[in-house]
């Protein structure tokens, strides 16, 4: 090859670099009106950032408080008027150049999030529990999160009245990934919107004012093993590029079914090979089973949820739950239906593993909050049931089950916030002894809680469990039905068990005392109670709204 | 009119209500409201008996429907009335009867302080025995039969703080749920055959049923009436139910009540009929119980107990009447009009008698008292006369229609039938004359009660004497009304009828009930009127002493059943803590083991979780992967 045309094709590509217009590029599309939701709870954080800048210590809890649980009111306004046009059904499509799907589970589980999301909010701006501290009144986060605990700083930190009032842009940009996520239509923006809401859960795992070691601790372990399984995700999405030559949902979707052949002819030499789905496949799983707390990949869960401040894991248990399901049907009934054959038996294995073991283990735990943590394995179980079912009906028996899962479980965190002793909280279950002979009314409200865990009648756990068991039955997944109903014959007995020792044993001398509540707490607890009976008692209109909502648009 | 139906089971019911849930405050004017509401369906009655007599045969049932009871798909159950001449004759007995009895409970119960609470219960009964009658399907019907248990289990325990009455009470209760299993399963068998309750579509269609399961209906259906007539094997507990007091004996465990079986026997004619198998059983086991009743009847000397063997036994007539088939529905169903009248009468006179005498039950502590109560021993004697069927009297027409019937089966089967019958009858004749002559006739053989007060027999106030007299007249002119004023003709629109012709002749037939009559009081005067009543019961015949202990009912449950039943459960048990519960604790046991064990592999360490998750993700992909080489 001559010099100079070597030159000439360097030449080439300059010019043709500078040359090719910018216009063929196109501006992208963004259609912000569908995406109100999430915009608004974004900007809302960006704001909450400004105010811990700029407005004085004093006013800020206020402030926060209010801006936050504003910005999720109206991102759920703007959720029901987006529904109430008809996005969730007739008009869903994709929004965002692809990267953003705007339908009925998706407007469905955001709508979910946003009012579990207020609800916890509102058990973090709780600032009645503790008894105040130096004349000041705090609430469950550390005083100043970055003194080291026990210190001297600490403790000038604690005497001055600080409060870590960045919980609530915290919280406010997970809600926003949380939101995203389900609704993720490209394995990037799914992968993002990961991140987006599990670095502020890290941090906000942190911040326990009491026992704050712990808290640490579970902070790290959250963080390490999630960033290990953000990685397998990463590169399992890099692999279905690979195999696909595309991001997109709907490509990955037509190149798995074979109607499209080449994307990229930059890759034709792995596009469609299968192992590399099949691995990758594999991969994204796992980092959403990681997510919803799915076995052997739960393992973090009891020991954060035990750590973490109580709103925070509350809030936690219930939002990061209804997020990554979301994200795991669209997922499975998105991109890999034509995979079912090949993923069914594998979340068979898992969905097993996940019930029994909740369950199991459970029996023997002895702290409430791992308790619940252990609680929450075995309903992420019972849940992967309905996902199996592969079946319209496993999507909406899913979509109310979260539902109704979500506000039991934060409204039993807010419960245990009450229940407190010298150390801050009494999450001992040993001091939980007689408590419904002390008070009566939260040993009741508890006990409705751990009914509907348990899925008796009457409660919203049994009208979603039944929901998700009878989809999965009609999945042809009888045997997984069964599995599940052991399971929970198995998770009744833990239930049962703290309400035994509620009612029927007798209070310790030195017991935990019930702290009254702020109208926070009593308005979180409120709900939860409300929700779990209307879900129960009449569950039909609701189960109807999951039903309309639970088409995914490709 | 048919809408005045309601109103008959109403007036009690809002009775009941009112006197149960009014309290304290109407312990004084409560037995006035009581009586009110039951002379009120009685006159109700009345009004709906005048209404119909005043129709065609054929036009005379009226039907009410209030609303559905149980919507669901394919399983309608109303709550809806049916008025027809069965139902009539039952509804004016029972509350023309039940109002009597609650005017002489006024005078009865004077001094119970929970008066009220016992007209709340004789209400509650009244609403629920129409009910029974009134209904126009089996579960209505049974929802009315379980009702005539309800309150029959109370009053029998209404003296609860005596062990006796609440052991009789519950007794009476468990005795009676054998039969009431019987009717539930009958009506599940209707149901299944003919996917409805209704008298009318079930009835007609019975012809379209198959043989067997006509007869399991059939036989469910005698179950029942068994548990609810006292008869064998059933009947062990009315003896006991005497414990009641004792216008309750009288209304419900003499005169309404006891008679249901009758009842649903006689409405459910049309599987009877097309059921011949069943049919005999029935006959059988009114034969038995006949002879049963009486043989008990001879051997008591508590004069209730001698009255329930002959309840029993009179009610085994009705009973094998009504398994005769349509030659009997209609006499079945006259002997139990008239029995409803003299065996009233009967027990009315019995509790005036205990009234005057500090509630002494034993006739042997009796006698001589017919000059220290004059009208009770007429009215009692009027009673005495219709049962033993003296000629005139109610009790003859019924009885001897009964037996004449008996005979007119025809073959064997008629033979034995005819036989047993005369046989009853005489007994009753015997066992009735000895009642009457150790109570009223010979000797005083007062004894002071325990508290060592001396008798003082009286007559008893005007409350309880007007019933028994208006019974009288019912004993004495009852079977004649119905005799010439034509009762077959009314009923046979409902019941159907056939006229029996007995192989010797009716006349023959009255000719032998006349005499074996005149042969058992000949008998029983010989030896309780010649002779003086020792006061202590001697020791009697292997016959006697096994009859004074119920023919060893009592003793036979007890080896079968309770024993039985004591060794079941205790195996039951054994394997239930050996075997279910060492399989349950078992796997409890090893779920808690392995919850111990897997919970070792939480050890808190972030890289054992990341070991976990690295392990857990190579198992997936290894089965994503294996599954699509599979």
């Amino acid at each position: 090859m001559s010099a100079p045309a070597v030159a000439s094709s360097v030449h080439t590509l300059w010019t043709t670099a500078a040359v090719e217009p910018l216009e063929k590029i196109p501006a992208p599309h963004i259609e912000y009106t569908q995406l109100a939701p999430v915009l608004i709870v974004v900007g809302a954080a960006v704001l909450s950032v400004l105010v811990e800048a700029f407005v004085p210590r004093r006013g800020r809890y206020t402030a926060q408080v209010f801006l936050s649980v504003l910005a999720l009111a109206a991102a759920f306004a703007a959720v029901v008027g987006l529904a109430a046009g008809g996005y969730g059904s007739t008009k869903a499509h994709i929004a965002a150049m692809g990267a953003i799907a705007v339908d009925g589970p998706a407007l469905f589980l955001q709508g979910t999030i946003l009012l579990a999301s207020i609800v916890a909010v509102f058990t973090f701006a709780e600032r009645r529990l503790d008894p105040a501290d130096h004349g000041h009144r705090v609430d469950s986060f550390a005083a100043e999160a970055a003194a080291v605990p026990g210190s001297d700083h600490e403790k000038a930190a604690v005497r001055a009245g600080f409060t870590t009032t960045e919980v609530f842009p915290f919280a406010l940009f997970a809600v926003a990934g949380m939101l995203v996520f389900p609704a993720a239509n490209d394995l990037l923006t799914l992968f993002i919107a990961l991140e987006v809401f599990s670095l502020p859960l890290y941090l906000l795992c942190a911040l326990a004012r009491r026992k704050r070691l712990m808290s640490q601790e579970a902070a790290v372990k959250y963080f390490l093993l999630g960033a290990f399984s953000s990685a397998f995700l990463l590169f399992g999405i890099a692999l279905l590029y690979g195999y696909a030559g595309s991001v997109s949902y709907a490509v990955i979707a037509d190149v798995v079914d074979g109607t499209v052949a080449s994307v990229n002819p930059a890759l034709a030499g792995t596009m469609g090979n299968d192992a590399l789905l099949l691995i990758g496949f594999a991969m994204v799983l796992m980092g959403l089973l990681f997510k919803v707390g799915a076995v052997p990949f739960h393992m973090w869960t009891p020991d954060v949820y035990q750590g973490a401040p109580t709103p925070v894991t509350g809030f936690m248990a219930a939002a990061t739950k209804v997020a990554a399901f979301g994200a795991l049907l669209r997922l499975l009934y998105v991109v890999l239906p034509g995979l079912t054959w090949d993923w069914r038996p594998v979340m068979w294995g898992v969905a097993i593993l996940t019930m029994l073991g909740g369950a199991i283990v459970a029996i023997t735990q002895t702290d409430i909050k791992r308790l619940l943590a252990y609680s929450s394995i075995a309903h992420a179980g019972f849940l992967l049931a309905g996902v199996i079912a592969a079946t319209p009906s496993g999507i909406s028996s899913v979509l109310f089950y979260l539902g109704a899962y979500s506000f039991v479980t934060i409204g039993a965190f807010a419960v245990v916030t009450l229940v407190r002793d010298a150390g801050g909280e009494a999450t001992h279950l040993s001091k939980w002894a007689g408590l419904g002979r002390r008070s009566p009314l939260v040993a009741a409200v508890f006990a409705v809680f751990l009914l509907a865990f348990a899925g008796i009648p009457l409660t919203s756990g049994f009208s979603g469990k039944f929901a998700v068991f009878k989809a999965a039955a009609e999945g042809g997944a009888g045997a997984l039905v069964v599995v599940g109903v052991l399971s929970s014959a198995i998770a009744a007995f833990f239930y049962i068990r703290v309400i035994v020792l509620m009612f029927f044993s007798e209070p310790k001398a030195d017991g935990p005392t019930v702290a009254v509540p702020s109208a926070f707490t009593t308005v979180a607890i409120t709900a939860g109670v409300a929700v779990t009976l209307a879900l129960g008692l009449a569950p039909q209109y609701f189960l109807d709204l999951a039903n309309q909502a639970s088409v995914f648009v490709r | 009119m048919e809408n005045l139906i309601a109103l008959l089971v109403g007036a009690p019911l809002l009775g009941a209500a009112v006197l149960l849930c009014g309290g304290r405050r109407l312990d004084r004017t409560g037995h006035w409201i009581g009586t009110l509401l039951a002379a009120v369906s009685f006159a109700i009655g009345l009004a709906l008996f005048a209404d119909m007599l005043g129709k065609g045969a054929e036009e005379r049932a009226l039907y009410q429907r209030l609303f559905t009871w149980i919507p669901v798909e394919g399983f309608q159950a109303d709550i809806a009335f049916q008025l027809d001449q069965l139902s009539m004759t039952f509804v004016l007995l029972i509350s023309g009867v039940g109002t009597l009895i609650h005017v002489y409970s006024i005078g009865y119960m004077e001094h119970d302080e929970r008066r009220r609470r016992f007209f709340g219960y004789l209400n509650l009964f009244v609403a629920a025995m129409l009910l029974l009658v009134l209904a126009d399907n089996y579960l209505l019907l049974y929802f009315g039969w379980e009702g005539v248990g309800l309150a029959s289990y109370l009053l029998i325990g209404f003296w609860q703080h005596k062990p006796s009455a609440a052991t009789a009470a519950k007794k009476a209760f468990l005795v009676n749920r054998v039969g009431d299993i019987g009717l539930s399963i009958a009506i599940m068998i209707m149901f299944t055959t003919f996917g409805t309750f209704a008298f009318g579509p079930v009835l007609e269609a019975s012809g379209q049923a198959s043989q067997g399961t006509l007869t399991a209906i059939g036989l469910m259906l005698l179950l029942a009436a068994c548990g609810k007539s006292a008869q064998v094997p059933l009947q062990s507990w009315l003896g006991d139910a005497m414990e009641g007091p004792t216008p309750v004996s009288a209304l419900i465990h003499a005169a309404t009540m006891v008679t249901a079986g009758v009842y649903l026997i006689v409405r459910s004619a049309d599987i009877f009929n097309a059921a011949p198998d069943a049919q005999l059983v029935v006959t059988i086991v009114g034969a038995v119980t006949l002879l049963f009743g009486a043989i008990v009847g001879c051997a008591k000397d508590d004069i209730k107990k001698a009255l329930a063997g002959s309840t029993m036994s009179q009610i085994g007539y009705m009973i094998l009447a009504a398994g005769l088939g349509p030659i009997g529905y209609v006499f079945a169903i006259m002997h139990l009009v008239t029995h409803g009248f003299f065996k009233a009468g009967l027990f009315l006179g019995a509790g005036s008698v205990m009234h005057g005498m500090n509630d002494e039950v034993d006739m042997r502590k009796y006698g001589g008292l017919r000059t220290y109560m004059p009208v009770t021993f007429v009215t009692f004697g009027l009673g005495y006369l219709a049962i033993i069927g003296f000629p005139g009297l109610s009790g003859f027409f019924s009885k001897d229609k009964i037996i004449e019937a008996a005979f007119a089966k025809g073959g064997a089967e008629g033979w034995i039938l005819g036989a047993v019958t005369l046989l009853g009858a005489a007994i009753t004749a015997y066992y009735m004359t000895r009642v009457m002559l150790m109570t009223f006739f010979g000797e005083k053989r007062w004894q002071p009660d325990a508290d060592g007060n001396p008798p003082h027999p009286h007559e008893s106030p005007r409350s309880m004497v007007i019933p028994m007299v208006l019974l009288a007249v019912g004993s004495v002119a009852g079977g004649a009304v119905f005799e010439f004023a034509g009762f077959v003709e009314w009923l046979e629109p409902v019941t159907g009828y056939e006229h029996g012709h007995p192989p010797i002749g009716a006349a023959a037939v009255t000719a032998c009930t006349v005499a074996v009559m005149v042969i058992g009081v000949g008998l029983a005067y010989l030896q309780y009127g010649r002779r003086p009543v020792p006061a202590v019961a001697p020791r009697g015949s292997l016959l006697t002493r096994a009859a004074r202990r119920d023919l060893l009912q009592d003793d036979f449950n007890h080896a079968v059943f309770v024993t039985g039943g004591t060794h079941l459960t205790r195996s039951l048990v054994y394997v239930d803590h050996s075997l279910v519960d060492g399989v349950v604790n078992g796997t409890a046991a090893s779920v808690g083991g392995l919850s111990g064990r897997l919970r070792k592999l939480q050890n808190g360490y972030a890289r054992s979780y990341a070991v976990s998750m690295f392990g857990g993700t190579a198992v997936l992909i290894a089965a994503t992967l294996l599954m699509r080489a599979v």
